[in-house]
């Protein structure tokens, strides 16, 4: 499983991702305590602010790559089966793939 | 998977304790694994008593004193007997060290002495290094340079240029810091471990050193140097007070600056 994205690029991806969800996460959960947990339609009227669904779906695009790509260096740490390995990362990559996806199409549903 | 459990032949049982002959007052328990491959016994734990008024201060004295007046047959690592040679590291009260340079009276309690952790053992308090070694030899440990010397005798260097080598060359090789990583432990046949990556670096950050570019593009690798999650057990276990997490750390910068 060597390709491009492995050693120095996987490690600073890694790293930028994870420091990009620090506004984002801070600025999601006092999202939620302030205005989201109030009403279904305050909830609504928040998402359809262009603003707050393009920072949504920022969080969740970062979210599930940063998730990955943590989960493939836990599997290379721990599974030293080959086959098993490599199952297993193409697994995660394509369920981080499908939740992101899926995140991001629910955040434009309510926001179009 | 990862193996969690010892297999059955590895599994720890108690040994001989020997008693202390003499009346003396101030004594100290000793502990060590032992483990030898020409039986087909498992590993045991053998207890020395012996008399601190007659031995010297470190942990090494009384591993000599047990060999010479105990037991003849224990076996272990030494030469130096002060903290240059890097033979005699093995783990003492839970920590990997130097013989030789921990004090029997810094531990409180009974001596527990195993070999360095995660590795063949060979007998007793000896481990197999030399995959080691062989991880060292492939960062080529040696100056190496295409151009002549300036007056065609030695290679200069600033006073500025050499500090950037010190905390590297004080290194003795004794492996307790590659032996004390948990993903040395897991990844040990591809990572190639805190001890030779700091000597990898102290090659990197050598002014003299003429193939920096070559040594970084073969340490660019996820397995050899990131599988280095920054634990700090080689720092924290270093009986020489280097800090081998630091100079991974200038690494993976320098890699960061390559591409």
């Amino acid at each position: 499983m060597q390709s491009k994205y492995h050693g120095v690029v996987h490690w600073k991806l890694q790293r930028i991702s994870a420091i990009a969800m620090i506004p984002l996460v801070i600025w999601f959960v006092s999202s939620l305590i302030f205005s989201l947990i109030n009403s279904y339609d305050q909830s609504v009227a928040w998402l359809q602010n262009p603003l707050n669904a393009t920072g949504l779906v920022l969080l969740f695009g970062t979210l599930y790559f940063h998730a990955a790509s943590g989960l493939q260096v836990v599997i290379e740490d721990y599974v030293h089966n080959e086959g098993l390995k490599i199952m297993s990362l193409i697994l995660i990559k394509l369920l981080s793939i499908l939740l992101g996806v899926l995140s991001i199409l629910c955040v434009l549903k309510i926001y179009l | 998977m990862a193996e969690f459990a010892l297999p059955k032949h590895s599994k720890i049982v108690k040994g001989i304790d020997y008693p202390i002959n003499s009346e003396a007052e101030n004594t100290k328990k000793i502990n060590v694994y032992r483990w030898s491959p020409d039986d087909d016994e498992n590993p045991r734990i053998d207890s020395y008593n012996i008399d601190l008024d007659q031995c010297g201060p470190m942990v090494l004295d009384a591993l000599i004193k047990i060999k010479q007046e105990i037991d003849s047959s224990l076996t272990f690592r030494r030469s130096c007997r002060e903290g240059i040679c890097g033979s005699c590291s093995m783990n003492i009260d839970g920590t990997n060290t130097l013989a030789c340079l921990k004090s029997i009276d810094d531990v409180k309690g009974d001596i527990n002495i195993y070999p360095l952790p995660h590795m063949e053992v060979i007998k007793d308090l000896v481990p197999d290094l030399s995959k080691a070694y062989e991880q060292l030899t492939s960062v080529k440990p040696w100056l190496q340079s295409k151009s002549d010397p300036e007056n065609g005798k030695s290679r200069k260097q600033s006073p500025k240029e050499r500090e950037k080598i010190d905390g590297l060359w004080e290194c003795v090789l004794c492996f307790s810091c590659s032996t004390s990583c948990p993903s040395y432990w897991w990844n040990g046949d591809k990572y190639l471990g805190p001890a030779v990556l700091l000597q990898a670096y102290r090659w990197i950050a050598d002014s003299r050193d003429e193939n920096t570019e070559q040594r970084l593009e073969e340490l660019e690798d996820s397995f050899k140097l990131y599988r280095c999650h920054t634990i700090m057990n080689c720092t924290k276990t270093c009986p020489k007070g280097l800090n081998p997490a630091k100079a991974i750390g200038e690494i993976k910068k320098l890699q960061l600056e390559r591409k």
